[in-house]
């Protein structure tokens, strides 16, 4: 009887090998999230629990507790991002469907201009707004030679200003998941549902929505959770009147230098995104999500 | 349906075709891709709104009817199942349109699965199904409402030889059973063979003819239908004062001669016979020089120059007589056609 095992130690070895160039060419990779993410992260956390003594101690996360303006700070934060996504999702929504119905190369047209925002700086844009907005700016001055409103209205230094300028910096990151979406969907899907006797309404919420939800889930999440720790647009047309998370970590490490509670407040924020992802991944499939929503 | 027409830019995808389906028939659409044949059954569904025509479902215009009030059931080439319902969900969905009440539904999904033999299939997610289920699927969904006609669109092509030809029969025996008037689109002319009541064959946008399988494949009424169902080869018939003559034979017809100015003959490879005592009487004789003789199994491929230098094909039995006597390439052999199978049509493009 011949040995039936022929070249098994030579096939274990060339595997063993195989995984070693494996993890050999990933290592930078490896590395680099290990320096940039995990030690920084990890060094949050614990400086998070260093008092104002320098010793251990849970006053950062007392102060939060104990202190009302830390709660406002919070529900602030979450009405802003709540209400950024909302109307992210009003707009985009019909945006997205108007290009994905277009032919391809309008629609390339279309969808550049959607991007086109992003090639110019985030304090340019959000500063543009300042202008229009203001007292004697644009928007008030052509609303009153319209006769919408006789006197000029405060439209900025304020929640209002603060969301307008949210909305358009956010919209990018919810059409373009939707669109995507949306392209995804088999034409004839929506001609069986006509043909199967369902009128256009009907076909729009029994069969088109419903396969856009993965993209527009995506879409909102990650407006969302951008929203959540976002600092330039609340803290120029907010005119310190609409505070975030993001700008109190600011005040208290440039006006206190208390890193300890920037810190605390970084980790709260970075724990609730996580639960919120965490909450997501529950509801769908977060992996297909950010594929474009394809089945 | 009449004068129905639709361009685009030049291109007439649809040149003033009128056809009438019966009630109850089994019609199919046959042609080549870009014939018009697709375009047409998107009319008939009310998804491409024609330059002009008429269409009616008894008496009543439909033209301008949008294709959720046309209670037509229809199948996709791409199946065009709902991915994010459940097979029930799928085949339920033309009902729950139609607020049938729930039991009923249930009842009735059931029902068109087990028809299609997918009975206790109605959980299953459809991308847990195979090509051939989710065909079935397709046609449970598109029956299930009893509409008044059921169209298709080449339901079978993406589907491996083995389970088409399979589906071919099944979609025969549930129209024999349903008796619902479909109207079937394909380019694969053995499957409109196979399944058809009648064979509308299509091109340019016009409509080559309309006929029985059997009429269609022994008396094309021109050249292009006779090209495109089967293997021909044409030989160019001369006009004598006695008669038709191809390549100075006088040739023996079993009709009468067709009006037509210009005249083909057309040959259907399997229609030819090997003669070995020479030419025959009664016959249409030709000489002929083998080129190339092809064994295929079942059958046998025979090229031959005739002696005009036209080329002939033949198809004939393998026997286990014939298999020994087959000729060799460059044999002088005798070919003959049955007057039965002398078919003359005319000459002329369409």
């Amino acid at each position: 009887m011949a040995d039936l095992r022929i070249n098994e130690a030579g096939l274990k070895r060339d595997e063993r090998l195989e995984w070693l160039k494996l993890f050999g060419l990933s290592s930078p990779a490896i590395l680099m999230v290990l320096v940039v993410l995990v030690l920084p992260v990890g060094w949050l956390f614990y400086v998070s629990f260093i008092g104002a003594n320098g010793e251990f101690s849970l006053e950062n996360y007392e102060r939060m507790i104990n202190r009302k303006s830390y709660a406002r700070i919070f529900t602030t934060t979450f009405q802003i991002s709540f209400l950024t996504t909302g109307l992210c999702i009003l707009i985009g929504y019909p945006l997205a469907y108007f290009l994905s119905q277009l032919p391809p190369r309008l629609a390339n047209l279309g969808l550049i201009t959607v991007l086109l925002p992003f090639w110019t700086s985030l304090l340019v844009r959000t500063y543009a707004w300042l202008v229009l907005l203001q007292k004697r700016g644009l928007v008030n001055d052509w609303a009153i030679s319209l006769g919408l409103w006789d006197e000029p209205i405060k439209i900025v230094h304020n929640m209002t200003g603060t969301l307008i300028g949210m909305v358009h910096i956010m919209l990018p990151f919810l059409i373009l998941p939707v669109y995507g979406a949306m392209r995804a969907i088999d034409l004839d899907l929506m001609k069986a549902a006509s043909n199967l006797g369902a009128n256009p309404r009907r076909a729009f919420w029994g069969v088109f929505f419903p396969l856009t939800l993965p993209g527009l889930m995506a879409g909102s999440l990650m407006v969302f959770i951008l929203c959540l720790g976002f600092f330039v647009t609340p803290a120029v047309l907010g005119g310190g009147k609409v505070i975030m998370v993001s700008m109190k970590i600011v005040s208290n490490i440039e006006l206190f230098v208390n890193w300890g509670a920037a810190s605390a407040l970084g980790v709260v924020l970075l724990v609730l995104t996580v639960v919120i992802l965490w909450i997501a991944s529950k509801f769908l499939n977060l992996e297909t999500a950010t594929r474009g929503g394809g089945h | 349906m009449a004068g129905v027409t639709k361009t685009y830019g030049k291109v007439h995808a649809l040149d003033d075709v009128s056809l009438e389906v019966k009630s109850g028939e089994f019609l199919t659409l046959l042609g080549p891709s870009g014939s018009g044949k697709t375009t047409l059954l998107m009319v008939l569904a009310g998804f491409t709104r024609p330059d002009c025509g008429s269409l009616k479902f008894g008496d009543e215009e439909v033209i301008r009817k949008p294709p959720h009030l046309r209670d037509l059931g229809m199948t996709f080439q791409s199946y065009a199942l709902f991915p994010h319902m459940s097979v029930a969900g799928n085949v339920g969905y033309p009902l729950r349109l139609r607020r049938v009440p729930k039991a009923e539904v249930a009842r009735r999904v059931e029902e068109a699965l087990e028809t299609v033999q997918l009975g206790g299939f109605g959980e299953r997610r459809i991308d847990q199904l195979s090509g051939g289920q989710r065909q079935r699927v397709a046609v449970a969904r598109a029956i299930v409402f009893e509409p008044r006609i059921l169209l298709m669109d080449e339901p079978l092509s993406a589907l491996d030889k083995k389970l088409r030809d399979q589906m071919q029969i099944e979609l025969r025996h549930l129209h024999e059973k349903l008796g619902m008037t479909t109207v079937y689109v394909t380019h694969d002319q053995r499957e409109a063979l196979t399944m058809s009541d009648r064979i509308a064959v299509v091109n340019h946008g016009r409509i080559m003819q309309l006929a029985t399988p059997r009429d269609l494949y022994e008396r094309p009424a021109n050249r292009f239908v006779a090209d495109f169902i089967g293997e021909s080869t044409f030989l160019d018939v001369t006009r004598r004062s006695d008669g038709v003559a191809v390549e100075e034979t006088p040739l023996i017809l079993s009709e009468p001669l067709p009006e037509a100015r210009d005249l083909v003959m057309m040959i259907r490879p399997e229609r030819i016979r090997l003669s070995e005592t020479g030419p025959q009487d009664g016959a249409n004789n030709f000489a002929a020089t083998a080129t190339e003789v092809v064994y295929q199994g079942d059958s046998y491929l025979l090229h031959a120059d005739l002696a005009g230098g036209k080329q002939i094909a033949m198809r004939g039995a393998v026997t286990g007589k014939s298999v020994s006597s087959l000729p060799a390439s460059g044999d002088k052999i005798t070919l003959t056609i049955a007057p039965e199978d002398t078919v003359l049509i005319d000459a002329g493009e369409v």
